[in-house]
């Protein structure tokens, strides 16, 4: 079974009024296959059924919610836009005290992991506090962990080198059976918490700011409503890293940045 | 089979009957060997052939540029990177970038997506080709072309359940048969065609 219009529509109400979660403004090309597929994945055999399962099942919800939004993240991902931030971000934020950095759409934490590793390489790590938020308790809990499957480690392995690691990336972290668990330093001092850019504030100034294949989900007034926050958000002179499809187009702010990567999608607040 | 049908075979190069079925967007899929077939078909498409199209082909490499400049060569129309929000236009060809998916709104809008790779793909031909299909229904065009994997044939499928149209790369030609082979398998398609006579049925259907 597939769902309807109406039934499509009925489902975001719900979500809205019994969890607050408002979807209005996400791409619904892909939120109705991720509905469908949930529907395939677990046999749901009628609307009704789902319905009924997301408005009283909270662990289904749980679980539906990370469905939803699209949880699909890889460390070092783009490895030539991490060694853009290496070689153009990294030193400017060397110059700070205290460095603040948000992820905002964290997922499960690996590029919360990837920019760690960056940090403690060039020796900044211990005066970073990296932010890293979701809308979905679960994949922060999955970031929280620090824990990975063994089998993506050769590809991320891979991306860690393109990117101009440093060192071997298996020094990061110690396999146990199919999984592996990265260095607890590397998390020390990440915050991880639950944020909704579609409904929430600005929480602190940083001096970076990652947002990488979020926006590609959110029509153009959900992403004017992000630009304005992240704006808001950054420091003078902080930069802006997005997804490699991603631009400030739709962004009343974009006269106040100037870029410093065109391709690999990285921007400094200006004024 | 409708208007579209296939009327002789009698000579070697069939004979197409004029459509008068109107079409709002073609999507040609493809995998290993479908960056020749591709630009064989663009080489012999009209300057003026009025219907977008849609190209999603598997490969590794993430050069964009050099994609949409190889086939921008073959082409009078205008080729380009599809990206996300902007509105499916006639005139246009859109290369969907290696490692998105491609989606497609009801207002005709497109929407890039990194979700699980599906067929072991990303972009995912089924993914567009279905996106499509519930979009344009009897008014798209789906095209399979030469490959290594079974991408594309629950698309083409959804395509023809949509009451569009399907047409797959004759697999004894191809350079990889399964691709097609299997899109054959999945439905009952319209055509089944050597690469010169794909551009030729393009060439003679109307736009909308």
């Amino acid at each position: 079974m597939e769902i309807t219009e109406p039934d499509f529509e009925m489902l975001l109400q719900d979500i809205l009024q019994t969890y607050g979660y408002d979807f209005k403004n996400y791409s619904r090309a892909s939120l109705k296959r991720r509905i469908n597929r949930t529907i395939a994945m677990e046999r749901i055999p009628s609307f009704a059924e789902l319905r009924y399962k997301t408005l009283r099942d909270a662990d289904f919800f749980a679980y539906f919610l990370e469905e939803l939004t699209v949880n699909v993240s890889e460390m070092f991902r783009d490895p030539y836009f991490y060694k853009s931030l290496r070689t153009h971000v990294l030193p400017v934020l060397a110059t700070h005290p205290h460095i603040r950095i948000w992820h905002a759409g964290c997922s499960t934490g690996e590029e919360v992991f990837s920019m760690a590793i960056m940090l403690q390489e060039e020796g900044l790590l211990d005066r970073s506090i990296q932010y890293a938020t979701d809308i979905n308790q679960d994949v922060l809990e999955k970031a929280r962990s620090g824990i990975f499957e063994l089998s993506t480690m050769k590809a991320y392995s891979e991306n860690y080198n393109l990117s101009g690691g440093k060192a071997n990336f298996s020094d990061y972290y110690t396999a146990r059976y199919d999984k592996v668990v990265f260095n607890k330093e590397l998390s020390k001092k990440a915050v991880f918490s639950i944020h909704n850019l579609v409904s929430d504030e600005s929480f602190n100034e940083f001096h970076l700011i990652l947002c990488r294949n979020v926006l590609i989900y959110f029509d153009k007034d959900l992403q004017k409503r992000v630009f304005k926050l992240f704006t808001d958000s950054l420091n003078p002179l902080g930069f802006l890293a997005l997804g490699s499809k991603e631009s400030l187009i739709f962004s009343e702010q974009k006269d106040q940045f100037k870029p410093v990567d065109k391709k690999e999608k990285i921007w400094m607040k200006t004024s | 089979m409708d208007e579209d049908e296939l009327i002789s075979t009698s000579t070697k190069r069939p004979v197409f009957k004029k459509g008068r079925k109107k079409y709002e967007l073609v999507v040609i899929g493809g995998s290993a060997g479908s960056i020749d077939a591709v630009l064989k078909i663009l080489k012999n498409l009209r300057a003026d052939f009025a219907i977008p199209i849609i190209i999603v082909l598997h490969r590794k490499a993430s050069h964009e540029e050099f994609f949409v400049s190889i086939f921008q060569k073959k082409t009078a129309l205008k080729v380009k990177e599809a990206e996300g929000h902007e509105t499916i236009l006639p005139g246009f060809i859109y290369v969907v970038p290696s490692d998105y998916h491609l989606l497609i709104e009801d207002d005709k809008t497109l929407t890039l997506d990194v979700s699980e790779k599906v067929n072991y793909s990303r972009p995912s031909i089924d993914i567009t080709l279905e996106c499509a299909a519930d979009v344009f229904k009897e008014r798209l065009i789906g095209v399979i072309l030469t490959g290594a994997n079974a991408d594309g044939a629950k698309g083409l499928a959804r395509i023809k359940s949509q009451s569009g149209f399907a047409i797959v790369q004759n697999p004894a030609t191809a350079e990889v048969d399964t691709m097609p082979k299997e899109a054959i398998k999945s439905t009952a398609v319209d055509h089944i065609l050597e690469l010169e006579d794909i551009a030729r049925f393009l060439n003679g259907i109307d736009a909308r």
